[in-house]
């Protein structure tokens, strides 16, 4: 097969994408973008503390994530402060502490970059598998409580009124999310993954009429912005990570084009 | 007492304190079935607090709420803003969060006359067809109590009139009890058969022409509440005289905005 790293590297990408394309569009839709950025700061601390613990670096930044995601959660219900100041007060502090262990830490060397950018060449076969499975295992769960979700999404007070329980769902959105961008922290690195969330669910509002439409197309969108950016990343020699973020932005203001000549005609 | 007439919802001694700020006091309420109760008071009287005890989305700090075993609640919250970026059309909207037939939901929309909404996009819809919208919604799940919050805010005074005649008959046709919370006092005065007063507690309760005789009513709203009730007096009279009908007082005044509303169709 022809480069067989450049084969797993687009099936680990398709693999995020395919997940992170319907929770983008929630993302959207339920106003948290700040939320994905908050749990990707937790990940420094999550690679300090994994090496710590003496376990691997990539379990660390998941668990890392879903206590961030718990977190985020508990506080929320203290309704004290406002969920923006409590994840930006987090997020800081997590990426803060996070630098500062592994400043203390001299025997740990930190592919910065790497974290930062995304390392999508140096995905595994066994990283395949992981994506594969935990991407399967959220679909799942997303199509099981889908109506639910997307009532408590429209009004919170209607759905729980209608006996819809909003904290389990709430709950199981974070979780999923935290696990996704802790996976895809390896395809396009920290700094870009709230790209990844957004910007295929904004390219796939363009075309959509039905929740359902938009959430398979941004998942097509995120697949088609990882073959993209492989693809120019290999002929340009550029970072595979940002290649594919600007290939989605490609994506997304040639729908912006299409979309404005749709309504013309 | 069969179950059908038996009290939907009865709370009694209800209070309320968020923080040190006593936001509820020994709440005693009754709903029957087939009633038009309506929650009139200034802002901060607690109103919507009362409504999210009796939905049951907030826990009252003392007191009792009685359900009827199985009720089934249909809410109208105040406003619901959808954003543009979710594209969700009315008919898929009415099968959340359970699957609806597909008929089932079209009556429901022809019932309240916005059939030619079906396929209309949520974030397009202007405040009073979401109402109408909400209602319908409801109707799908065949309340025994609906409540609604504030649900002529958004729209302007002759779809105001028209909400209240639609409540008014999925009031008469289903047999159900309704729950209003409302500050528009002469549309409230017009279609409900009690009106409850609330200003932390029960200030007064009983049918609206008592009500709005009552002094604590009069103190509270002051003299403009009397002359609202005025001005809906002299256009009920106006109106009647205008068909021929013999005005009578205070009878039937939910009839009453049913015929403004014939009337400003032939018209």
């Amino acid at each position: 097969m022809l480069d067989d790293f450049l084969v797993r590297a687009f099936l680990a990408g398709a693999g995020v994408a395919l997940v992170a394309g319907p929770l983008g569009c929630f993302v959207i839709w339920r106003r948290m973008a700040y939320f994905g950025d908050s749990l990707s700061h937790t990940a420094l601390l999550g690679i300090a503390l994994g090496f710590l613990l003496g376990i691997d670096l990539e379990l660390g930044v998941m668990a890392s994530c879903i206590a961030m995601a718990i977190l985020v959660v508990g506080l929320q219900q203290q309704n004290r402060l406002p969920t923006d100041t409590l994840l930006g007060i987090l997020a800081h502090s997590g990426l803060a502490l996070g630098l500062v262990a592994i400043a203390f830490l001299d025997r740990l060397r930190v592919d910065l970059m790497g974290y930062l950018f995304g390392d999508i060449l140096a995905v595994s076969t066994t990283d395949l598998a992981w994506i594969y499975a935990g991407a399967a295992l959220v679909l799942a769960l997303l199509i099981l409580v889908w109506r639910q979700l997307l009532l408590a999404t429209l009004h919170e007070d209607l759905a729980r009124a209608e006996g819809v329980r909003v904290l389990p769902l709430r709950l199981l959105l974070m979780l999923t999310m935290a696990v996704t961008i802790a996976a895809a922290m390896k395809i396009v690195g920290v700094l870009l993954i709230t790209a990844l969330l957004i910007i295929p669910a904004a390219t796939a509002r363009r075309f959509a009429t039905t929740p359902e439409q938009m959430a398979v197309m941004a998942a097509v969108a995120g697949i088609l912005s990882v073959a993209g950016g492989l693809w120019g990343s290999l002929i340009y020699d550029t970072p595979s990570g940002p290649s594919i973020v600007v290939c989605a932005l490609v994506l997304f203001l040639t729908s912006l084009g299409l979309g404005g000549l749709l309504r013309r005609a | 007492m069969t179950n059908s007439s038996a009290t939907l919802i009865e709370t009694s001694g209800v209070g309320l304190t968020l923080g040190s700020r006593q936001i509820l006091e020994s709440i005693d309420l009754v709903i029957a079935p087939g009633e038009i109760v309506t929650v009139i008071g200034p802002n901060g009287a607690g109103k919507t607090s009362l409504l999210r005890i009796i939905l049951g989305l907030q826990k009252p700090g003392r007191g009792k709420v009685r359900r009827r075993s199985g009720l089934r609640m249909g809410y109208v919250p105040q406003s619901m803003s959808v954003g543009p970026t979710l594209p969700l059309s009315v008919l898929h909207f009415l099968s959340l969060p359970d699957r609806q037939p597909r008929q089932k939901r079209l009556e429901a929309l022809n019932e309240l006359g916005i059939g030619h909404l079906a396929e209309a996009q949520l974030y397009s819809l202007s405040g009073g067809e979401f109402q109408r919208v909400l209602l319908a919604r409801t109707l799908l799940r065949d309340p025994d109590l609906l409540v609604l919050d504030e649900p002529a805010q958004a729209i302007d005074f002759i779809g105001q009139t028209e909400l209240y005649r639609l409540i008014d008959r999925v009031r008469r046709e289903r047999g159900c009890g309704v729950l209003l919370v409302s500050h528009d006092l002469h549309l409230v005065m017009a279609a409900t058969d009690r009106v409850i007063c609330l200003n932390r507690h029960i200030c007064c309760s009983g049918e609206p022409e008592t009500v709005s005789q009552h002094p604590e009513y009069l103190s509270m709203f002051g003299p403009r509440a009397a002359q609202a009730l005025a001005v809906y007096h002299h256009h009920h009279d106006h109106h009647h005289d205008l068909d021929g009908t013999p005005v009578e007082e205070a009878d039937s005044t939910a009839r009453q905005t049913e015929q403004q509303k014939e009337n400003s169709h032939a018209g």
